[in-house]
């Protein structure tokens, strides 16, 4: 199993540049952004329902779509599976005929054998005959995804899969899933724009910002070392400055106002530095360290349901996010003067990427 | 009783109305995917017969196909007519209801969600079952309620019918052309007769109208709707 994309697409309010490989077999890989970033429609060009300007689709070795040499296979001979964010289940058909629709056997019977097991398989035997608009959402999903591995498709796409789901179904409906996705033999590409399914469920990550693809990482590497701005924010960094290399290992950060040590790669092309909330300690808190102090002022102190924020002014104007277990917080009131300290490997550099903009090797 | 003209009636208006389910169908399709100018125009042409007087369809239609036309000219050289014969009433009877189906079928496809056909494709499925086994399916209330309005309209057809093919019994005569034909010759009671059998026509016929409604309003997933 292989996969290359490299495409570009010129969309209304921006433009889609997308390029990533998927190697291996089982590899699940996650597109991951902000809504309306350009995952769906790079899905949607994979699949063929949408055509891109130019650039290279490749699966298995097949090119399904190459702007150079003029191919573009229809959705029919992609075999690309497509599990729809609203399940695209035919109202009209039962459950069994939406399933042994997408069979790809000459006999009636032994497609409907074959999708009664994917039915039992998926735990929906007892539905076979009802229709679609008398499913829950969670059904209407295992239908949908039985139906899509019915086809048999060498790749396999799943677009927002828990968008239409309530927050108390989700979690079995997850794990379901994801068992689902481990048995299946080619790759995945899961499109989300939730951070924590994305970690529970994936490998490998691919940020999208703008329409803009990072460069592929693990999820160890989104959440320890993100190299954009765009991969540090949504791997859900709360804290950011515009920043510059002072010296090598350095960061001027200007808007704290402050130069901060830094173990990660400073480089010419760092624009910012990122801390994440909880990796900020408070002076003569055991395990703080002695580098990097930040004197801030408390802005607000809020309560919230496991932890404490406490909103911070730095020196340089720019607001800082500090959030720690509640027994931690000294009922510093607001105006106080504090000063915390930031291990220099957590200060992560970063690299700002927008479109034209230079890109990461 | 001659029954002729109901007999006469049901055979146009159904013909007709198998006609344009066809022609109606093929061209809520094709206009849909037509450039923008293009499709305003053509859509102001087919909906035309809809607002037109009747009787000035069919005085364009005789202009059309009438004895010392071109194309009337063109037909009767195989021998053919389609003036003051019974096939001339379907004619007229397709281009006024025409409008019907196809403005009916269009709105049904035009709330047909097209991420079925997508999710179709990808499942490898070819544009013919696509259209036959989903797309029909999901329209099959608003494009049963065209047909039925496009035969109520043939059914009912009286100005073009009796300008391109007159009032001959046993030969032309609708229910509708035969109903001004015996009030003008003073046979009340004929007359009064074939108006009860056009009033029970026309009730069914609502009828039916209002069940495909009601049974689509149980199923509100289904797309189409319907302009009458």
């Amino acid at each position: 199993m292989s996969l290359v994309v490299d495409i570009r697409k010129r969309l209304e309010s921006f433009d889609l540049d997308v390029s990533f490989e998927l190697p291996a077999d089982h590899e699940i890989l996650a597109l991951l952004g902000a809504s309306g970033c350009g995952k769906s429609m790079t899905l949607k060009c994979i699949a063929g329902i949408e055509r891109p300007d130019e650039g290279l689709i490749e699966l298995n070795g097949r090119a399904l779509f190459d702007s150079d040499r003029r191919v573009d296979l229809p959705p029919q001979e992609r075999r690309v599976g497509y599990l729809f964010q609203s399940y695209a289940l035919f109202p009209n058909m039962t459950v069994e005929q939406n399933v042994m629709a997408a069979v790809r056997l000459p006999e009636r019977g032994r497609r409907r054998e074959r999708a009664h097991d994917l039915l039992a398989a998926m735990r929906l035997e007892g539905l076979a005959a009802r229709r679609p608009a008398a499913l829950s959402g969670g059904q209407q999903q295992r239908v949908a995804l039985a139906r899509v591995l019915a086809n048999e498709p060498e790749l396999l796409l799943l677009d927002e899969p828990f968008s239409a789901l309530d927050g108390h179904l989700r979690w079995q409906l997850e794990m379901e899933l994801s068992r689902t996705l481990r048995s299946f033999p080619g790759g995945v590409l899961y499109v989300s724009h939730d951070r924590d399914e994305v970690y529970r469920g994936c490998d490998t990550v691919c940020v999208l910002n703008e329409g803009v693809s990072d460069p592929k990482m693990t999820m160890g590497e989104l959440f320890s070392a993100p190299v954009t701005l765009g991969a540090a924010l949504i791997s859900g960094c709360k804290n950011v400055s515009r920043a510059r290399m002072a010296a090598p290992g350095t960061l001027l950060c200007t808007d704290w106002g402050v130069t901060l040590a830094c173990c990660g790669e400073v480089g010419e092309e760092t624009s910012h530095a990122g801390i994440r909330a909880h990796h900020l300690m408070v002076e003569g808190e055991r395990g703080c360290p002695s580098e990097n102090p930040l004197a801030c002022t408390v802005d607000q102190v809020i309560d919230s349901t496991f932890s404490t924020i406490v909103m911070l002014r730095t020196p340089g104007g720019g607001p800082l996010r500090f959030e720690l277990e509640k027994e931690r917080w000294r009922g510093l009131g607001v105006g106080s003067d504090v000063v915390l300290h930031v291990a220099s490997e957590c200060v992560m550099p970063l690299v700002e990427r927008g479109r034209g903009g230079a890109r990461v090797a | 009783m001659d029954w002729y003209p109901l007999i006469n009636s049901l055979r146009i208006a159904a013909i007709s109305a198998a006609i344009v389910f066809f022609l109606g169908v093929w061209l809520a399709r094709a206009i849909v995917r037509l450039p923008h100018a293009f499709r305003g125009a053509l859509d102001v042409v087919l909906t035309l017969p809809l607002v037109l007087p009747p009787t000035v369809v069919g005085y364009l239609l005789l202009r059309l196909v009438g004895p010392r036309r071109p194309l009337g000219m063109l037909l009767a050289a195989f021998d053919l007519r389609l003036t003051m014969v019974w096939p001339a009433a379907v004619l007229a009877s397709v281009v006024v209801s025409l409008p019907l189906m196809y403005r009916t079928a269009r709105g049904a496809f035009e709330g047909f969600d097209e991420t079925l056909a997508h999710a179709a494709r990808t499942l490898g499925k070819p544009e013919s079952w696509i259209f036959w086994r989903v797309t029909m399916p999901c329209c099959t209330q608003g494009i049963v309620a065209g047909v039925v309005l496009a035969f109520a309209r043939a059914l009912g057809e009286y100005g073009a019918t009796a300008m391109v093919c007159g009032y001959t019994p046993g030969s032309t005569a609708t229910v509708s052309t035969t109903v001004y034909q015996l009030w003008r010759t003073g046979d009340d009671a004929g007359a009064l007769s074939w108006v009860l059998v056009n009033l029970a026509i026309s009730a069914v016929v609502l009828l039916a109208v209002n069940l495909i409604e009601r049974k689509g309003a149980r199923r509100p997933a289904r797309a189409g709707r319907v302009i009458a």
